[in-house]
């Protein structure tokens, strides 16, 4: 398939002439996606795991494919190792909860980054006070990644907990997981990856990663909004305790107790978001389709071509790490003494949508001494055309503010 | 909006730039911060009152050009006037980003702030121009009933 066939796919492309470089808040979705669900509900919705009857026994059978197939995609063990959720902010509740309340003792660590999403991050500060043990930061070089060296350092024998995010939503860094992952291993410590930003554009194999837990949503992901996924290894998520309580996830509930259900179920409380799972399912079909191998040789054209045209603009400071390898769709910049915000209004008056504000990343921006930064961020049915958009856009912006700037 | 410069208009940018309200007050008598945390605009005003007349008025901080300016031309705008006029004044500019007044013989107390009228156009940018005069009114208010506390956060 070529760039102009697969834009075809996306019917808000069409519909709407705009350039959407926004998709690190949320990718838009192939008309494939939205006839899966459509199909879902003109043909057997039912809720699934509660009927005797065939069209909700054919509702569970979907949803249950689609745990297998999101197994095999991701490359777990089990299709029990997934769990469906909310987005991925629910799934790191989840680990943070049954996970962390109840193995974290005094004096214990948890152990992040500093890049992290305020999702990987509010939820262990509140579980860290709560058990008296200690939340403590992985920090950035002067080239945006975190080096061996603090990896080293941060993660000891103290770790019990690693949380970090596999590509920064800020920054755009890959971070170096599979380093992490060994040393937090060698330590005794479980990590949890947020493959978040990262799923979208590269093959997640949990096995070859070996990591302990793993979590995204699917709307970044070409999936509709409020699906999540939760992988984790089988014998922990044994050992864990429900995170919410009600029907689904119980096997006989007296009146003072109950026993709870094996997994997946056990962390499945109450009816769930099968439309999600369905189109879930159908947004694997579909990346599947055009194979991650195409996707990441159509994103680096772009995200090389912008990283250069970008560059070439001196009023402009960019926040990327030097190494193109090491980076991924994400690109947050500023025009020199103009905020974010505004730059970003201006740019949505010239058609071109990017995010300003602090990307819910507030102890890096206060790291990097910055309040705020407009971010564009890029799929692979971006165009070179969107990015000399964008540039003529911000010429505009700053052209529009240099004559006041004293 | 078709054309920005109906919002990033002359005395926007002038004000947002380069503002001579944005100083410090050698003795105010009251002191309030504001901010929208979802754009990170911060401002803190400060208000010096002779009897019931707002003497004059400063403001420090940072953000968009649409806070920072509004801040500075609601100063303007509202030193020499009484604290019962300032509030008519800050419950009219309020009206007009609103939409809920559009008159222009209304308007015209609003004096410079009229100059903000456009950014009813831009839903994601009214916050930004209601930041200083939510602000404002919050002090005021506290002012008479005769708290101190200070708050931070103005919806």
């Amino acid at each position: 398939m070529n760039i102009e066939e697969i834009r075809k796919d996306f019917p808000i492309l069409e519909n709407n002439k705009i350039t959407y470089l926004d998709s690190g808040a949320t990718t838009q979705k192939p008309q494939y996606v939205i006839e899966k669900i459509e199909e879902f509900y003109q043909n057997y919705n039912a809720n699934p795991h509660r009927g005797a009857y065939s069209l909700s026994m054919e509702a569970t059978e979907k949803y249950e494919e689609t745990r297998a197939k999101i197994a095999n995609f991701i490359h777990a063990r089990h299709p029990e190792e997934i769990i469906f959720s909310k987005n991925a902010t629910e799934s790191l509740n989840l680990i943070a909860y049954s996970y962390g309340m109840e193995n974290l003792k005094q004096d214990d660590e948890v152990v992040i980054s500093i890049m992290e999403h305020h999702s990987n991050l509010v939820p262990w500060q509140k579980v860290t006070k709560q058990t008296g043990s200690k939340l403590s930061y992985m920090y950035i070089n002067d080239d945006y990644e975190i080096s061996d060296k603090e990896i080293e350092e941060k993660i000891t024998n103290k770790t019990k907990i690693v949380g970090i995010t596999h590509v920064s939503n800020v920054l755009g860094t890959i971070n170096n997981v599979k380093k992490i992952i060994k040393q937090a291993h060698s330590k005794g410590a479980i990590v949890i990856v947020d493959a978040s930003q990262s799923i979208p554009h590269m093959e997640i194999n949990v096995q070859d990663l070996d990591c302990d837990f793993l979590v995204f949503s699917g709307h970044k992901m070409l999936a509709p909004l409020g699906i999540g996924v939760l992988y984790g290894k089988k014998e922990i998520l044994n050992k864990m305790s429900p995170f919410l309580m009600g029907g689904d996830m119980i096997e006989y509930v007296y009146e003072q107790d109950t026993t709870f259900a094996p997994l997946p179920n056990k962390f499945e409380a109450g009816t769930q978001n099968v439309e999600g799972v369905i189109g879930l399912g159908a947004a694997i079909d579909y990346i599947q389709k055009i194979g991650y191998d195409k996707i990441h040789q159509l994103e680096e054209e772009i995200v090389f071509y912008a990283r250069e045209e970008l560059s070439k603009l001196d009023f402009l400071e960019l926040y990327l790490t030097p190494s193109k390898q090491n980076h991924s769709g994400v690109i947050s910049f500023n025009i020199k003494g103009v905020h974010p915000h505004d730059v970003a209004s201006i740019l949505d008056v010239n058609g071109v949508c990017v995010r300003s504000g602090n990307h819910c990343a507030q102890p890096l921006m206060r790291y990097l001494g910055m309040d705020s930064t407009c971010r564009a961020s890029f799929y692979f049915y971006n165009t070179k055309e969107d990015v000399d958009k964008l540039v003529v856009a911000l010429q505009k912006a700053y052209s529009m503010f240099k004559k006041y700037m004293k | 909006m078709e054309d920005l410069t109906d919002v990033y208009n002359e005395l926007i940018m002038e004000h947002s730039m380069n503002s001579y309200n944005k100083k410090k007050l050698s003795n105010p008598d009251y002191s309030e911060m504001g901010h929208n945390p979802n754009c990170g605009d911060e401002i803190t005003l400060e208000l010096k009152l002779n009897g019931d007349t707002i003497e004059d008025m400063a403001f420090s901080g940072h953000g968009c050009a649409i806070s920072q300016s509004s801040t500075s031309i609601m100063i303007d705008t509202l030193k020499g006037k009484t604290l019962e006029e300032a509030k008519d004044i800050i419950k009219t500019f309020i009206q007009m980003i609103k939409r809920e007044i559009i008159s222009e013989e209304e308007l015209e107390k609003l004096e410079d702030a009229i100059c903000f009228k456009n950014v009813s156009n831009m839903p994601a940018r009214v916050k930004c121009a209601l930041l200083a005069w939510h602000t404002l009114e919050d002090m005021i208010n506290k002012n008479e009933k005769g708290g101190t506390a200070s708050i931070d956060c103005c919806q």
